[in-house]
């Protein structure tokens, strides 16, 4: 490499200015519209002059709640760009038939159906519910913080930072073209040797890391530091399957990054592990890969099970029906959900006895999904339903989520996957359970414990009009993908030569348009319910008559959460406290330990990006001068000992007789 | 819904429901069995679902309210056994129609009504993956073609399924369910046409630029037909050889049907152990030589963990790989 030193190469790689999309108007325009976005936004920062609270308050911050809220900002936000992908893709195969090429190449199209699965996976679900289980676990198990505050500021700047490099991709060079889990040989040097997989391969890693960190810290701070009294069977639902989650998370993801770790070596050291040539084998990578991606939608779906628990516990005004069995169940799926993973590929030539072994240990499965699904609907039976939106959204998935249960378990029929495994049935099926379970679940969930975050609910009517559009939407759009599967058509094909599909195409394009409109329901929900905030303000923390501890502190809670650790006598602590007619303690007040904010979680992950960015484009000076920064910082890092305060004795009873003011108001 | 859906589906041509081999139909049957048996589960829980929702709105004050009630034995085993049996009973459909269907397992039926008559020997076809488009090789004929396939009707096919580099699956939905194609790996299918016709065949797994144009022709024809459209292949002159076929490797989009009168007998064995191009070594000898390995077994996925010795010389992609590091 160095016989003869080109030191434009050294500093930059193979980035050069045919980087830069300039021949393609869609990216072009795309860029022109998030720059101009963007520089407005920044103008509008410093005009307002909030960089310093934005970085004091919220970017440095180690509060659950704050990190909390930030993943779901992120979230939120990645679900537009993923949506974007999608609706594109529905527009171009609704159009792409006979002689008409759609709107894009095939080299675009190819990119943004990947670009749409990592996005949504790895940039979407995953920020959502972590960000969920953050803000709400600490708060439901009665506890201050989690475990390990600065990781928690550190792991979710890492899936931020994964996500930058997502966006950069779009920008600088190109994205993957391998579909979202980038099998090889495709996703090798010799078939992709652009640096669309690279970017895959550091996007992920550097994500993967925080997913890991948060794994880690959400299970101990479940295992070690619950309020006295609440043994695991008193645990609220969503906080059991919440710590089922962790476990998965803890257990799956270093597969991912090893696998990931393996393909990198092959693609920039020559190895071969996953090649056609010198010993390697692709089914490998695809066995490892998946071995991770199964347990992965059982971490997606998991804490959204307990979301609806939750939730309809509390609608239909009543405890949840068979919460023993509820927690049974999530544990079986948990450990059910590691024996499963070849179903993704029963036609990959396995014989007879193992695709029949993991056949029916996949429709086991559904025997505690099914109990879980009956003990949902046992909880409404003979209850006083209340029908705001987080219920609407649980009756949707309740019955949208059995149609894409019974689909899996056809595509769990081995032979019946023979003739539907990789065709537009199957994309059907998935999105039937991640739409209408992990989405619907999310979209429950936040406008729930929307109030517990801001102080305000959130408007009702455009809540219920982006239920409504999403639902129908959901339909319009998935349904004819099941029939398109039947009709033998596959996936990721960007054109069409029979006419007789392309109404079905047509009519999934509409139902995406329906999708569309409920998004714009929810951000017009949000805004419309920020400025009408003083009419929907809550100020009792409890809006709903909640039945969790996360409801006896003020909306939104003071820093540490609760002034006295609350005491757990009964499974629905808070519902028990209410009974038995708890008085909040006004006096007796003293400091409390508080970990303190820092810098190095944004820090790092921003020397991460560099360092993914870098080793993408083949820098390697920028690479090795960066990792040496990385770790540098992260060891400078170490030696900060001011990393906790107290919150004085006087603040926490000013704080806490400003509640009590209010509370004489309602 | 379902009666929705079946009214819908009725007006459109979908092959996976009303296919024309008689795997693909044993499959169709399944998907069907197994689908009532679960609506048996779906649909009481949707109607209660919607019952209950309906009927214990907050509005209803006539509803009974127990807001106490949270456990039931007898419920609690319903709902655990019922969807219990149901798995149990298609557990057992799963067992069975496997092990019946399983791709690599000979027939032993033209269809529902006629076993295979004895004596009567499956055509083998052997089939290669390039990119992108389909090889296909009659090694009992001594032809072979590009993006056509044509088989006799009510005779069983034997596939022989390799690739040449990127992971593709080779599908005719009418005629049996997929299976994929792999480099330097195997694997086999069995299937068998009762209707003529011309049906589509193509790539179920997305392998890059070229995989939407991945598709060819299956032709359905009688035995006199298919005599004939032998002889026609044998007429074309052209022949398959190691060195056409390295030219016809190379990667290509949309490429027209193009019959071989004659092929190397040993092409197909040579690709499927890597060793086309003069100089390599063919995957089964290092093994061979580093003594670990055996010949591919029933399921033909070779084992491809071992590697003795022997650099692949002259090998022009991994020439290619080199380039991208200089």
């Amino acid at each position: 490499m160095f016989e003869n030193l080109d030191l434009t190469k050294l500093i930059f790689g193979r980035l050069t200015w045919d980087a830069i999309p300039f021949h393609d108007p869609i990216i072009l325009g795309t860029f022109a519209v998030v720059a101009v976005g963007g520089i407005a936004l920044l103008a509008a920062l410093t005009r307002y002059k909030l960089w310093g609270y934005l970085w004091n308050e919220w970017f440095t911050t180690i509060d659950h709640k704050k990190i909390g809220i930030m993943y779901i900002i992120l979230g939120l936000v990645m679900l537009l760009r993923g949506f974007a992908d999608a609706i594109m893709m529905r527009l171009h195969q609704a159009m792409a038939f006979g002689d008409s090429t759609g709107y894009l190449p095939p080299h675009h199209y190819d990119q943004i159906f990947t670009a749409h699965g990592v996005i949504m996976i790895f940039f979407v679900a995953m920020p959502l519910v972590t960000g969920i289980m953050n803000y709400l676990i600490p708060l439901q198990i009665g506890t201050r913080d989690v475990a390990f505050p600065f990781l928690n500021n550190f792991s979710f700047w890492m899936t931020t930072g994964g996500a930058v490099l997502m966006m950069v991709s779009l920008f600088i060079g190109e994205f993957a073209k391998t579909g979202w889990l980038a099998y090889p040989p495709l996703s090798g040097i010799l078939q992709s040797p652009g640096v669309g997989v690279d970017y895959y391969i550091w996007a992920l890693q550097i994500a993967g890391v925080g997913t890991l960190l948060s794994g880690v810290n959400l299970l101990v701070t479940i295992v070690k530091m619950r309020a006295p009294g609440m043994s695991l069977m008193k645990m609220p639902v969503f906080t059991w399957t919440s710590l089922c989650t962790n476990v998965l998370i803890v257990a799956a993801f270093p597969v991912l990054t090893a696998v990931l770790a393996m393909l990198s070596m092959d693609r920039y050291l020559d190895t071969a592990f996953f090649t056609n040539d010198l010993g390697g084998n692709a089914m490998m990578y695809v066995n490892l890969i998946w071995i991770w991606g199964h347990p992965e939608v059982y971490i997606l779906i998991l804490p959204v099970f307990g979301i609806f628990s939750e939730i309809v516990a509390t609608y239909s005004r009543k405890p949840l029906f068979g919460y023993t069995s509820m927690v049974y169940a999530t544990v079986v799926i948990t450990v059910l959900s590691y024996l499963v993973w070849l179903h993704h590929f029963f036609t990959m030539g396995s014989g007879a006895s193992v695709n029949s072994f993991f056949g029916i240990t996949t429709m086991i499965i559904s025997i505690p999904t099914g109990a879980k699904i009956f003990n949902w609907l046992f909880t409404m039976f003979r209850g006083r339903i209340k029908f705001d939106v987080p219920m609407l959204w649980t009756v949707g998935f309740m019955v949208t989520f059995v149609i894409g249960g019974m689909t899996g378990v056809l595509l769990a029929v081995p032979p019946v996957d023979f003739v539907l495994h990789n065709s537009l049935f199957l994309i059907a099926h998935f999105h039937n359970v991640i739409i209408g379970g992990v989405l619907f679940g999310l979209f429950a969930g936040i406008t729930y414990w929307f109030p517990k975050a801001t102080g305000y609910k959130l408007d009702e009517f455009w809540g219920k009009m982006s239920f409504w559009f999403w639902l129908i939407g959901f339909y319009f759009a998935f349904m004819p993908l099941y029939v398109l599967g039947l009709m033998g058509v596959t996936r990721r094909v960007s054109h069409f030569e029979d006419q007789s599909l392309q109404i079905w195409f047509q009519i999934a394009a509409l139902g995406a348009f329906l999708i569309a409109i409920g998004i714009a329901a929810f951000i017009i929900q949000l805004v419309v319910s920020f400025l009408r905030r003083e009419s929907l303000q809550d100020e009792t923390g409890d809006p709903w008559d909640g039945r969790t501890l996360e409801w006896s502190t003020s909306s939104p809670p003071p820093p540490y959460n609760f002034a006295f650790t609350p005491q757990v006598h009964d499974l629905d602590a808070w519902w028990q406290m209410k009974q038995h007619g708890f008085q909040r303690p006004e006096s007796g007040f003293i400091p409390i330990h508080m970990p303190k904010g820092t810098w190095a979680g944004i820090v790092l992950s921003g020397i991460s990006v560099v360092v993914g960015f870098a080793l993408i484009w083949h820098m390697w000076l920028l690479a090795g001068v960066s990792f040496v920064a990385l770790i540098g910082t992260a060891i400078y890092h170490t030696f900060d000992y001011d990393r906790d305060y107290y919150i004085p004795a006087e603040e926490v009873e000013r704080i806490e007789a400003e509640r009590t003011r209010k509370l004489a108001n309602v | 819904m379902t009666l929705l859906a079946t009214l819908l589906l009725s007006g459109c041509d979908t092959v996976v429901m009303s296919p024309s081999g008689d795997v693909a139909l044993q499959q169709r049957d399944l998907l069907v069995w197994a689908t009532v048996l679960m609506l048996l589960v779906i649909v009481p829980v949707i109607v209660l679902t919607l019952w209950f929702a309906w009927r214990y709105r907050e509005s209803n004050t006539e509803a009974t309210y127990k807001p106490e009630w949270t456990h039931s034995t007898v419920l609690e085993l319903v709902i655990w056994s019922v969807p219990l049996m149901i798995i149990i009973a298609l557990g057992a459909m799963t067992w069975v129609s496997t092990h019946k269907l399983d791709p690599y397992r000979p027939l032993d039926r033209i269809d529902a009504q006629t076993p295979v008559p004895v004596g009567l020997e499956p055509l083998t076809v052997e089939v290669v993956a390039l990119d992108w488009k389909w090889l296909f090789i009659y090694p009992e004929q001594g032809i072979a073609t590009v993006n056509e396939l044509a088989a006799p009707v009510d005779h069983p096919i034997r596939f022989k399924i390799t690739a040449s580099t990127m992971m593709n699956s080779f599908f005719i939905p009418a005629l049996a369910g997929q299976i994929y194609a792999m480099a330097g790996m195997e694997t086999k299918l069995h299937g068998v046409i009762n209707e003529p016709g011309v049906y589509k065949g193509f790539s179920a797994n997305y392998s890059g630029a070229g995989y939407s144009q991945m598709k060819f022709d299956f032709h359905g024809l009688s035995e006199a037909d298919f005599d004939a459209w032998v002889a026609k292949a044998k007429a074309s002159g052209n022949a398959l050889d190691r060195e056409t076929y390295l030219e016809l490797e190379a990667p290509s989009i949309d490429d027209p049907v193009t019959l071989y009168s004659q092929v190397d007998p040993t092409l197909y064995h040579a690709i499927f152990n890597r060793c086309v191009a003069p100089g390599q070594t063919c995957m089964e000898d290092m093994m061979y030589h580093s003594g670990m390995g055996q010949h591919g077994g029933h399921h033909g996925e070779a084992d491809t963990g071992h590697e003795g010795h022997g650099k692949h010389e002259g090998h022009a992609g991994h020439d290619q790989h080199g380039g991208q590091h200089d």
